[in-house]
């Protein structure tokens, strides 16, 4: 699976919290007003089943689940480090 | 530490949220409900809780591991013999409450107090059916409890001061704040909360605006972070029309009169970010 599809799936996700709103890639989810522990948590459960990677205490980092970006880059990293264990 | 072990009561959203906040702070928690389902859900998502409390509060480290074993899931009412402090969060339903009071009374030490954690029952009602009303309080927590920092906590006319004293020395051990209030249905965050969220259904009904708007207003003037319509969608459309409804029953005040298209909505099955879709869409 390529990153796009990793992104794409992501950004798919992601819009339905921000009704109206034109997400970019880059843009920062936990500044647009609506940071929620309740949804960050819901976005640790999703990247988990979505993504088939466990996220461990030290991972529990904002700048893991900051943008698009940053949730697939994090994706990558896990799904790399998987693979070569 | 006062409160070394402490009795959570009904292990839904709220029970768990409440057993973590003790948990990671140290305390003891026997966690009862009348089903093993829920008793598993509990532990999953305290287990999600730990982690969204470290997500946010990168200051305050929390050892998940430890906290997760001060939590005993039991089916058994018994275990509540040995408590020093009972918080009950069970459904609310009056029998309900009622059955539950009935049997953690006589279960429980004399000396304990049992906070009732509720937005909605009379904590008057609820003292008037146990043996220890004086020690009978209302706590009622935000959800999620562990990342909110403040309870309203409500006195019942014949809650005694020294349970207030013991309920805010209870609250200080978990790191909440609290403010005290007099017993009267929906206390004061549910009497404005659901009365504004009712109000901003009416605008969208009458077409005066738009929900984002209604809500774009509140977040840009107020600075509110979330619009009345967003929290309701987040709170559960359900929840804030039986919420409304008791409002109206308890005052027969019409202006707690349900907005009808709150009431076509829920009817519709538009429960908000729950279901998928309520004033806004989350499909």
């Amino acid at each position: 699976m390529t990153t796009q599809d990793n992104k794409s799936k992501i950004a798919t996700y992601l819009v339905r919290f921000f009704p109206g709103h034109e997400l970019r890639e880059d843009e920062d989810i936990f500044t647009l007003g609506f940071v929620s522990s309740m949804f960050a948590m819901q976005l640790v459960t999703y990247v988990e089943h979505e993504f088939g990677v466990e996220v461990e205490n030290e991972d529990l980092e904002l700048d893991n689940f900051r943008s698009i970006r940053a949730l697939d880059a994090f994706v990558t990293r896990k799904l790399t480090r998987a693979n070569a264990a | 530490m006062e409160f070394k072990s402490v009795g959570v009561v009904g292990a839904g959203v709220m029970g768990a949220g409440v057993a973590q906040s003790l948990a990671q702070t140290g305390h003891h928690v026997v966690l009862v409900d009348i089903s093993d389902d829920v008793l598993a859900k509990a532990k999953k998502e305290v287990r999600n809780g730990l982690r969204a409390f470290s997500l946010f509060n990168k200051k305050e480290t929390i050892d998940h591991k430890a906290s997760m074993e001060r939590i005993s899931y039991t089916t058994d009412y018994e275990r509540l013999a040995d408590v020093d402090f009972v918080v009950e969060n069970v459904t609310e339903k009056w029998p309900i409450k009622q059955e539950v009071y009935g049997r953690i009374d006589t279960i429980c030490r004399p000396d304990v107090v049992f906070a009732v954690n509720t937005s909605a029952i009379s904590i008057t009602k609820v003292g008037g059916i146990t043996k220890r009303a004086p020690q009978v309080v209302g706590m009622h927590f935000m959800n999620p409890v562990p990342m909110k920092p403040m309870v309203e906590v409500i006195r019942g006319f014949h809650t005694a001061p020294e349970t207030i004293d013991t309920a805010k020395r209870f609250l200080a051990e978990i790191n909440k704040q609290c403010v005290v209030v007099e017993d009267m249905p929906g206390f004061v965050s549910n009497r404005v909360l659901m009365l504004t969220i009712n109000e901003a259904a009416f605008l969208v009904q009458d077409k005066v605006a738009a929900p984002a708007d209604v809500d774009r207003i509140f977040k840009t003037c107020f600075e509110h972070r979330m619009g009345p319509l967003e929290t309701a969608d987040l709170i559960g459309l359900d929840t804030i029309l039986y919420s409304i409804e008791v409002l109206y029953e308890s005052y027969n005040d019409s202006k707690y009169r349900p907005c009808p298209l709150l009431k076509k909505m829920v009817d519709a099955g538009l429960h908000g970010r729950k279901s998928g879709r309520g004033f806004f869409s989350y499909e």
